[in-house]
């Protein structure tokens, strides 16, 4: 799946996505031109806070932000079709069908007042001729599909009389019903137990190497990408600012936001004394977003220019599949990782390497327009 | 479930008790006018009047009373009998209930459609110029008194005194049995003014309901598995914002039939309403007792039957 000619014909290209929606305080930027590619049967995942725009970006590709008002610009490329500019009634014949979503929270994403086999003969027949007998049985192969004990007997129950996480394999079990190309799964696992999260995830290993689907992994935690995703795209203010394999992107983040994610996660190998590192500040605002890099009020590394210049997604130099957003050298950024590598905290770091920090650099720079920078840890 | 809805009936029987009760310390205890003095006519002989009171049972002790009042009602559904005319209650009730079932139930098939209706709509475009309209119209039609409006309508459209002449005016009503057409242009204005208030309240009830429901997680899955959007909101909206309206829809009915006083008298309807009208005015305290009753019941019952059918409507509830 990685050879030249298939990687030139991606399942989905995103192209400069921009979705904005008009609200009372103002225009929010949701998401602020995106770009990302998904191959045929391979795995992307997009991480970010709450707020970064990769929720809005995965409906944005189903159509489902434009009940609600929203500016969408750009291109979504599905199998050679551009998802914006298609009708609602053409898209409809691909939502469910050929790109289908699991949500969050299973319980609430399911309709408490219908069987769950209700749903899926429902999910079957909006996009098959089937009579209602053979999308019952399809219903109950789904579900035997997805782990589900017993599927003759569950296919009758509620939602309610489900655990959560035969919830979410019955959502997926309703994703899965015309086998789509494309699945978008967003935040699959975070309302569940940690032990169920694993089922989930090797459920959807399993069944993406059965049914050869692509898969959005969409979520907050870098340890579930780590285990499923292909390759990685960093979101933060509404845009993509690494974008990489999963291999290269844990070997060698070269994002401070990136770095920032993989400090605050506790991990098995790493000594206990080491601490975890938050990452200081909250997400910006997608109103008035900081002027320059949207990160740098946040980030340990800004300097005084990064508040004026806006910083684009380029591949590096020595590794083109490897784009980052970012204004620091990439050779000062290769030793603030190694120094972070070695267990040393963000400023330490930055005095090794002998950058001054924020508050001081934006003193002696002057610049009257310069947000004050959050200058937290 | 069947134990639910057994539990749920002797409830029902316990405060139909609870509610004879009341009525009886409202009509015997509490001071009215004597009825026995009622009975006797114009001249008031004591030894008639003592005769009176021994065949009503006036002389027996206020439990006793109480025992027989309630004996009567659960073993024979005896309501007493009318002062005026000595005609059982039990009968005047019954032979006045099909008129106020035409009315009331007619009434609430025009406000189901309508006020569902507009509630749908302006749910669905919330906020927009027509949303804004109907809720203003709603407003207004919920403040509007019935005999107000029932006025209104007459003068406006009644065939011998409107502006306009339309539809049948008051005094108008025959029987279904009798002459169907007759009945149903008859009951044409009644049915729009029992309808207007509720049907107001119901679509300001379900557009909010709907506008809630339509921001749920499982709407943005219905849609996400390619439904269309008519199917999405009348099926997986619809479904979920509905109940409410089932709550309020059994209350509104029951408390239709006993108390559609004003409709009744302004159109001229003999139903239970009328003939409470008229019996209040009277004194005829056995009627209103009666008609009280029959309200009481009907409440207690449409209570019963909402509460099972929210167990249907919502599965969560069945099994808990």
């Amino acid at each position: 799946m990685s050879t030249p000619s298939s990687a030139a014909e991606p399942l989905l290209r995103v192209e400069d996505l921009r979705v904005e929606f008009p609200t009372e305080d103002g225009v929010v930027h949701a998401v602020d031109g995106v770009s990302y590619e998904v191959q045929r049967g391979r795995t992307l995942g997009i991480v970010g806070e709450s707020g970064s725009g990769k929720t809005v970006s995965s409906l944005t590709t189903l159509g489902l932000t434009r009940t609600q008002g929203a500016r969408i610009s750009g291109r979504i490329l599905f199998d050679g079709k551009d998802l914006v500019a298609l009708s609602e009634s053409e898209l409809r014949t691909i939502r469910g069908n050929e790109i289908a979503m699991i949500f969050q929270d299973p319980l609430s994403s399911l309709h408490p007042f219908f069987k769950v086999g209700a749903q899926l003969i429902e999910a079957v027949r909006v996009h098959q001729d089937v009579s209602k007998g053979a999308a019952r049985k399809r219903a109950i192969e789904l579900l035997g599909l997805v782990g589900i004990p017993d599927p003759n007997r569950r296919v009758d129950e509620y939602p309610h009389e489900f655990s959560g996480g035969m919830r979410q394999r019955a959502m997926i079990a309703m994703a899965l019903s015309n086998e789509p190309q494309l699945l978008i799964a967003d935040e699959p696992t975070t309302a569940l137990d940690v032990t169920v999260q694993a089922q989930i995830l090797a459920l959807l290993e399993r069944l993406q190497q059965e049914l050869g689907m692509a898969i959005v992994m969409i979520t907050h935690d870098l340890g579930v990408v780590a285990e499923m995703a292909d390759d990685i795209a960093v979101m933060y203010a509404g845009r993509i600012v690494e974008n990489a394999s999963a291999e290269t992107l844990f070997a060698g983040p070269e994002h401070p936001y990136t770095w920032g994610l993989l400090k605050s996660i506790p991990t098995l190998t790493g000594s206990r004394a080491q601490p975890l590192v938050p990452i200081s500040g909250s997400p910006p605002s997608l109103i008035n977003p900081p002027p320059g890099c949207h990160f740098h009020p946040r980030c340990p590394y800004s300097q005084p220019d990064h508040a004026r210049i806006d910083p684009q997604l380029r591949p590096l130099p020595d590794a083109p599949s490897h784009q980052v957003a970012c204004l620091l050298e990439p050779s000062v950024r290769k030793r603030l990782w190694d120094e972070l590598g070695e267990g040393k905290t963000p400023e330490q770091a930055r005095a090794d390497v002998g950058l001054p920090a924020p508050a001081e650099a934006l003193a002696s720079a002057a610049d009257p327009v310069g947000d004050a920078p959050e200058v937290g840890l | 479930m069947t134990r639910y809805i057994i539990r749920r009936l002797l409830w029902g029987v316990v405060l139909l008790v609870l509610v004879l009760a009341l009525l009886f310390v409202i009509f015997r205890i509490l001071p009215t006018a004597d009825p026995a003095k009622l009975r006797a006519g114009r001249i008031q002989n004591p030894k008639i009047i003592a005769e009176i009171r021994h065949d009503l049972g006036l002389d027996k002790s206020l439990p006793a009373q109480f025992w027989i009042y309630i004996k009567g009602i659960f073993l024979h559904f005896n309501l007493g009998y009318s002062y005026y005319s000595n005609a059982p209650v039990k009968e005047l009730i019954f032979n006045r209930l099909p008129a106020t079932l035409s009315l009331v139930l007619g009434g609430a098939v025009i406000w189901l459609f309508t006020g569902l209706s507009i509630g749908i709509i302006s749910a669905r475009r919330a906020g927009s110029k027509l949303d804004r309209a109907s809720m203003g119209t709603a407003l207004v039609l919920v403040s509007a008194p019935e005999f107000w409006l029932g006025l209104l309508v007459l003068f406006f459209f009644a065939s011998d005194i409107g502006k306009v002449h339309i539809f049948p005016g008051a005094g108008s009503y025959v029987g279904l049995t009798t002459a169907p057409d007759k009945w149903f242009t008859s009951l044409i204005m009644p049915w729009v003014v029992v309808a207007a208030g509720t049907a107001a309240i119901y679509a300001r009830l379900l557009r909010g309901s709907l506008i809630e429901t339509m921001g749920e997680d499982y709407i943005r899955t219905a849609r996400a598995k390619g439904l269309s959007e008519r199917r999405v909101v009348l099926r997986h909206g619809l479904r979920s914002a509905i109940n409410p309206i089932v709550t309020v829809l059994g209350i509104d009915i029951a408390v239709l039939l006993g108390s559609s006083v004003l409709v009744e008298t302004v159109f001229d309807i003999p139903g239970i309403g009328r003939l409470n009208y008229v019996a209040i005015t009277h004194s005829d305290f056995p009627i209103v007792q009666g008609t009280v009753l029959f309200a009481a019941m009907f409440v207690i019952l449409a209570n019963i039957i909402v509460d099972i059918a929210y167990a249907y409507l919502d599965p969560r509830v069945r099994y808990s």
